[in-house]
């Protein structure tokens, strides 16, 4: 049982939550971490997210709002299923980012942060990946996909089309 | 997935565990795995610092400090807690080194937290990854859970009446808190902006309680250097500058990848050998050494050797360890602008300088790189570049200036000449991709 009434989360995870607000020497630290895992249930911040998070940390809304627009992975509007992120930073720009992100948005036919019609991806260039020696590179969801060429992304988008993608959380 | 690379010129010290399974906490046992720290148990808090500074080991996150000397800074006796902090939020554009750590060989990093914990007297570490290194949380995790599970932290660790803890933490998407005091702000469940220092981290640190914070890299080194002795680590390296360290080697060379080098390494043989050289033949234009906010190297510059000293001498700094290579190919104002968009979109926007003047750059190379720009312009973002170094409260704002001025001092007359419609390079970033990108 969760120790939030009515909970919007999955049983699972208002259990995780329940115990993550205890491990810190502050509840507030746990946060950050609540709204990123909150997002990978939900597929966003939504208001719901942040009135229950507020009530978990006993913080005010407007706190959690504050830290919310702070981070670039956080997002108040649902993505797609699968969120396609293209680095185009120097490293991987030196070795096709940019051909990659084009290729992305021709293929999706969608731009920066734009979702298909059918909701299955959305699309976002996104800054260092932490990929460097192995761009041009891009992340799906949490998954990372390197070395790539136009090719190699249309067999990753195939595959997650076909339900074979990864989709770690 | 990263791929691992190898060369006959590394000296595999940190690496040598890589690619041989160390994430299986038994695998990481057979290899010597957590003998260090039973004797950092053993021989106490003084030998572990004079160990670490006898190694001459300098932080890996790029600012260089000697690691013995930061934890010797953490007064003996204080009323708060005190804490430990792995900084994972790895995000240095080009460097990728803690990515490969905490794939490869996580329990190091939790031997190496454990390690800087005993000596400063602390009982609670926290291992903060990015929030897009979700898989490498899990593998922390579940290393974090196997070293529970064995007795290894919690109470009582290794039955010798020592308790230390570990909790795994994940960031959310931002460059700016890989900055030290705004690495404590989030954990603190806060906007990554950083505090004014002094009070420095070492005595007001995380939860206002004394804290030791080092690079994921700096801190996984740790349990080698007490294995093998701290004059013998310092010997692998130069003078001031001791031991070995990952390097990522990306762009255009033939062979990227993360390998571990001796510090002191000529940076021409860790492209031109390492590396396998220009990708296709082609010429070396430039090198951004050790991270995107160092500034540049021109082709004729790097016979030089890698370590803290030598790059500052060099006037640049080795940084990261992520060195960039760009071949003849690109147009430095299409690098430079991209690099400044980068720094524009991660500035906090605490200090006016940074946020002012990350935007104003962006913009006056945007008008350049357009063709719309003029002389002025050049002079203009040198000017403002000028004005944001030790202008703000972290070093973001010199993160961005310190390689704008390179590109505009060192390859003036490549601006000068494409103001004038002479570009040179191949051109990458169209205007259309400039406008509505996510930088």
């Amino acid at each position: 049982m969760s120790t939030v009434a009515n909970t919007i989360f999955s049983p699972e995870l208002a259990a995780r939550f329940d115990k993550l607000v205890t491990i810190y020497p502050l509840k507030r630290s746990a946060l950050v971490p609540m709204l990123l895992y909150a997002q990978d249930e939900i597929g966003y911040v939504s208001d719901e997210v942040v009135r229950e998070i507020a009530q978990r940390i006993d913080i005010l809304e407007l706190d959690v709002r504050n830290v919310l627009s702070y981070y670039s992975m956080l997002r108040t509007k649902p993505a797609g299923k699968y969120n396609v992120q293209v680095c185009t930073n120097i490293s991987c720009m030196l070795r096709g980012g940019y051909e990659i992100l084009d290729h992305c948005k021709h293929k999706l036919g969608i731009g920066h942060k734009e979702v298909t019609k059918d909701g299955v991806f959305s699309l976002e260039e996104v800054e260092c990946i932490g990929a460097c020696c192995w761009a041009p590179a891009m992340q799906v969801n949490y998954d990372f996909h390197d070395d790539l060429t136009p090719e190699k992304v249309d067999v990753v988008f195939q595959m997650y089309r076909d339900g074979q993608g990864k989709d770690e959380k | 997935m990263p791929t691992l690379v190898s060369h006959p010129d590394e000296v595999k010290i940190l690496s040598r565990r890589f690619g041989m399974g160390a994430a299986n906490i038994e695998k990481y046992i057979e290899l010597d795995g957590y003998k260090a720290v039973q004797q950092a148990i053993t021989e106490g808090p003084e030998w572990i610092i004079n160990t670490m500074k006898a190694s001459g080991l300098r932080g890996r996150g790029g600012a260089g400090f000697p690691t013995g000397m930061k934890w010797s800074f953490v007064p003996k006796v204080s009323e708060k807690p005190k804490y430990v902090l792995v900084n994972g939020d790895e995000s240095e554009p080009g460097t990728c080194k803690d990515h490969v750590i905490f794939r490869e060989d996580p329990h190091a990093v939790i031997e190496g937290t454990m390690i800087a914990g005993l000596a400063i007297g602390s009982k609670l570490g926290f291992i903060y990854l990015r929030g897009e290194y979700r898989y490498l949380l899990k593998i922390m995790e579940k290393a974090v859970a196997d070293a529970y599970a064995k007795g290894y932290l919690g109470k009582n660790i290794f039955g010798t009446g020592v308790d230390f803890d570990i909790i795994t933490q994940t960031g959310a998407g931002a460059y700016e808190v890989g900055e030290e005091s705004a690495l404590m702000e989030s954990l603190e469940g806060k906007r990554g902006v950083p505090r004014i220092k002094p009070p420095f981290p070492a005595v007001v640190g995380l939860y206002g309680g004394p804290t030791v914070i080092n690079n994921a890299e700096t801190i996984a080194n740790a349990p080698h250097i007490l294995l093998m002795g701290g004059e013998a680590y310092a010997k692998l390296g130069t003078e001031r500058n001791g031991g070995t360290r990952l390097f990522g080697i990306s762009g255009h060379v033939e062979r990227p990848g993360v390998y571990e080098l001796p510090m002191g390494y000529s940076l021409r043989k860790a492209i031109y050998d390492v590396a396998g050289g220009i990708k296709g033949g082609k010429k070396l234009k430039a090198v951004v050494p050790g991270g995107a906010s160092c500034p540049v190297l021109t082709a004729d510059e790097i016979d030089v050797g890698l370590d803290f000293d030598q790059m500052g001498k060099a006037g640049t700094m080795l940084g990261s360890g992520g060195i960039v290579v760009l071949d003849e190919t690109v147009s430095i104002v299409e690098f430079a602008l991209r690099t400044i968009a980068f720094y524009q979109h991660e500035s906090c926007g605490w200090c006016i300088p940074c946020r002012e003047g990350t935007d104003w750059i962006k913009k006056t190379l945007t008008r350049v790189h357009a063709g719309g720009g003029s002389k002025k312009d050049i002079d203009n973002v040198q000017y403002l570049a000028e004005n944001m170094m030790g202008r703000t409260f972290c070093p973001l704002g010199d993160a961005a200036a310190m390689p704008t001025l390179g590109f505009v001092k060192k390859f003036r007359k490549e601006f000068e000449d494409y103001i004038e419609g002479n570009k040179a390079g191949i051109p990458i970033i169209t205007v259309e991709q400039l406008v509505g990108a996510g930088h």
